[in-house]
């Protein structure tokens, strides 16, 4: 079947004397059909997806099937890269630092974020001001946060350190930093402390849905507090409070700054995230190909992540 | 405004960005080129050094040369991968700073700098035989050599006199014997085995040549795990438990510095960075009893282990970037900095943390100031091994650098992650992926 415009333009440019008025009425019609303005408004949009987020991936992709080092294209490898990565003891390790990393932020986000949001839900004096500032961890750049937080750990000059060792308290400071296992549980601490107050302010909005008038019927008939709480908020909130970890396990999952500043991925590679270490191999020691493939073992866990959010909100959409 | 008024005004604001331009030419624009050098360095340990590049160079490149010079600086441990970002976009800094066997790594993309090297060889009386190794490839000069920061022990005299020491030790066990006994004092040595670019390896590799360990052979085969590779580990984890700060698992290349000025450790590794920020500073960091610091700071070279005595000294070496539209002023740039009367105004400030690329810089009338500074004046001369031992300090043995294979093989063991023997299987199998 024949386009009607296009159909409808012939017959326009028939009836029309002069061939040039034909060629301004076709471009009018053109212009204002529905599907030619859907596509052109449609063409920023995708073009920024092309450019910025196909275009590197498929580059990644690519490089991780290649030998490729700084200033050298390489050749084709296949999966050479993905098998080297896999038995790589430091990249291992970085991958269970990068599950622990994620499970245990986000679980402290979440508790911390919620009984936060409880909190400011209420009503007390500079109210405003508080959850203003609140905000202020999430809102200093990472890098600036964490080198406070460095310097808060610094094996010699820790303020908790500094205290404890010149009082005579301890004879050996804690190793905030230079033990791996504390260093890990460190960066939790520092990622929970930056990413709560996203997990409050949104747990918050969605309290602010939630009408008083369920808790006051839930109350009248003798609820007590945690049974408002588990039977009237928690499954209202539900949804948002989904949204809101699947957001974070995202954005933890694939951290860079905070260990790269706070840790370096030391002591002994003992703190790597997938991220940090992907980043010393393929831009620090030119290894790009080999960067690629550690870096796009991220790619099936968040692909996975996301496929359970968007299954999620389309069962939402549903109900 | 109508649709098509809207569609007509987008269209030509497009086009007078010259997009299509950019995107054929595959790089960002670079606008008002021509006459301007930029050059990436290290944040200098000597603040002043880097003042003189940007408050007497700067002025002098634009009048001597006509050049705009933008000097930009960053931390050393982040040069390797603004390199990477540079070459791999093929635009950034006209000339990057890359310390040690970098420029093998980075060799694809130099321009040739053979004839400015014969010329500043010819010059200062030959260029050191380390900085000939790391900065040629194939024969062809890849970089320049910068300077030399020799690491050497920097150590608080009395602390060590108090413990009947009136001379530093000369062997590893002397100094794990006087380390215990100043741990106990609270005055521990602080040494970081942190992923970092400088004073980690400069310990780590001198102190495996000097057990009779070494990553490769002649051939380049990874010959790390031996005996003596396994007993210099095995050594360092006891010297690292009764001597040291072992917060220094977590150090970069400035912990040590604080830690020492604050009167924490008794000594640790250093270029003489320690020592000049004391003595810049002689009426702010004080010894406990209240004298300059300075005044009880000396230097020593590494101990020796049952196969000698060896150093490491950080080679900063400069590459002229083959991406660069103005690679012409960037080698006359260097060319201009590298003229005795020039680079003195540089050199003077550094008071000998930094040695010349050249011979001639051990004859400068600065030597005679400090005796102190005095066991730097030469210390170049005293490095017979580079990374890579006993193969060449090539883009492998850079590699292995950059992952930090062999500092981090002592900091696993130290921590007690690893036995020594474990700790050293594993970075032999990490120098075995890189050397295939």
């Amino acid at each position: 079947m024949k386009d009607p415009v296009v159909a409808g333009a012939g017959v326009a440019a028939s009836i029309a004397a002069p061939a040039e008025r034909g060629r301004v009425s076709r471009l009018t019609r053109w212009l204002e059909s529905e599907k030619l303005l859907a596509t052109v408004l449609l063409v920023p949009g995708m073009a920024i997806l092309l450019i910025f987020i196909a275009y590197p991936f498929v580059m990644a992709l690519w490089y991780s099937l290649t030998s490729i080092r700084v200033g050298d294209p390489g050749e084709f490898v296949g999966i050479a890269n993905f098998a080297k990565a896999w038995n790589d003891t430091v990249f291992q390790l970085a991958f269970k630092n990068t599950v622990f990393y994620t499970f245990w932020a986000t679980v402290f986000k979440l508790a911390l974020g919620m009984w936060l949001a409880l909190l400011l839900n209420r009503s007390f004096r500079f109210k405003r001001i508080i959850r203003a500032s609140m905000l202020l961890p999430f809102i200093i750049p990472t890098v600036l946060s964490a080198f406070a937080w460095r310097w808060m750990f610094d094996p010699t000059f820790s303020v908790m350190n500094w205290l404890l060792y010149h009082s005579g308290v301890i004879t050996d400071r804690l190793p905030f930093l230079s033990d791996g296992d504390w260093a890990l549980w460190c960066a939790v601490l520092v990622n929970t402390w930056r990413g709560m107050p996203f997990f409050a302010i949104t747990l918050l909005a969605g309290l602010q849905t939630i009408s008083p008038d369920l808790h006051e019927a839930a109350a009248l008939d003798g609820a007590n507090a945690w049974h408002r709480f588990w039977h009237v908020t928690w499954p209202l909130l539900l949804p948002v409070t989904l949204v809101v970890v699947v957001f974070s396990v995202i954005q933890t999952f694939s951290d860079f700054q905070l260990i790269y500043v706070l840790t370096g991925g030391g002591p002994a590679n003992s703190t790597h995230l997938i991220a940090t270490y992907a980043y010393q191999v393929g831009v620090a020691s030119g290894l790009l190909g080999e960067g690629a493939a550690l870096s796009l073992f991220m790619f099936p866990v968040l692909f996975g992540v996301v496929w359970f959010q968007l299954r999620f909100m389309k069962r939402m959409e549903g109900h | 405004m109508k649709r098509r008024k809207f569609l007509k005004a987008t269209g030509a604001g497009i086009a007078a960005t010259g997009l299509a331009g950019v995107l054929a030419a595959h790089r960002a624009p670079v606008f008002a080129q021509a006459n301007t050098v930029h050059i990436l360095r290290w944040n200098d340990f000597v603040p002043a050094a880097d003042k003189v590049w940007r408050e007497v160079f700067v002025p002098e490149v634009q009048k001597a040369l006509g050049l705009k010079l933008n000097v930009e600086t960053v931390n050393a441990n982040d040069l390797p991968a603004r390199a990477t970002a540079a070459i791999q976009s093929g635009s950034g800094p006209d000339i990057i700073m890359l310390l040690n066997n970098l420029p093998h790594l980075y060799s694809a993309a130099a321009v040739d700098v053979s004839n400015l090297a014969g010329e500043i060889g010819k010059a200062g009386g030959g260029i050191y035989a380390p900085a000939t190794q790391l900065n040629t490839v194939g024969g062809k000069w890849v970089s320049l050599p910068w300077a030399v920061v020799p690491g050497l022990i920097a150590y608080r005299k009395s602390w060590f006199e108090e413990i009947g020491l009136k001379e530093f030790p000369k062997t590893w066990a002397a100094y794990h014997e006087a380390g215990k006994k100043l741990k106990a004092m609270k005055r521990p040595i602080g040494q970081t085995l942190g992923n970092t670019f400088g004073d980690a390896p400069t310990f780590t590799y001198p102190f495996l040549w000097s057990f009779g360990g070494q990553e490769v052979d002649a051939k380049g085969k990874v010959a790390l795990d031996s005996k003596e590779t396994v007993e210099s580990v095995r050594f360092l984890v006891q010297f690292w438990k009764d001597a040291h700060d072992e917060g220094g698992l977590a150090w970069d290349d400035s912990n040590n510095n604080r830690a020492f000025l604050s009167g924490d450790i008794s000594a640790s590794l250093n270029g003489a960075s320690i020592y000049v920020h004391a003595l810049n500073n002689a009426d702010k960091v004080k010894t406990e009893k209240g004298a300059p610091l300075h005044t009880d700071i000396l230097h020593a070279p590494l101990p020796a282990g049952p196969k000698g005595a060896h150093a490491y000294h950080t080679a900063f070496n400069q590459m002229v970037m083959k991406y660069s539209k103005n690679a012409k002023g960037a080698t006359e740039l260097l060319c201009w900095a590298h003229k005795k009367e020039n680079y003195e105004k540089w050199f003077v400030v550094q008071k000998g943390f930094a040695t010349g690329p050249t011979r001639e810089w051990e004859k400068h009338a600065m030597w005679n100031n400090d005796p102190v500074m005095l066991p730097f004046k030469t210390a170049p001369l005293g490095q017979s091994r580079l990374m890579g031992f006993g193969g060449a300090p090539d883009k492998k043995a850079a590699e292995a650098w950059n992952k930090y294979v062999i500092t981090v093989m002592y900091a696993q063991a130290a921590s007690g992650k690893m036995k020594p023997e474990e700790a050293v299987k594993w970075a032999a199998g990490e120098l075995g992926k890189i050397y295939t």
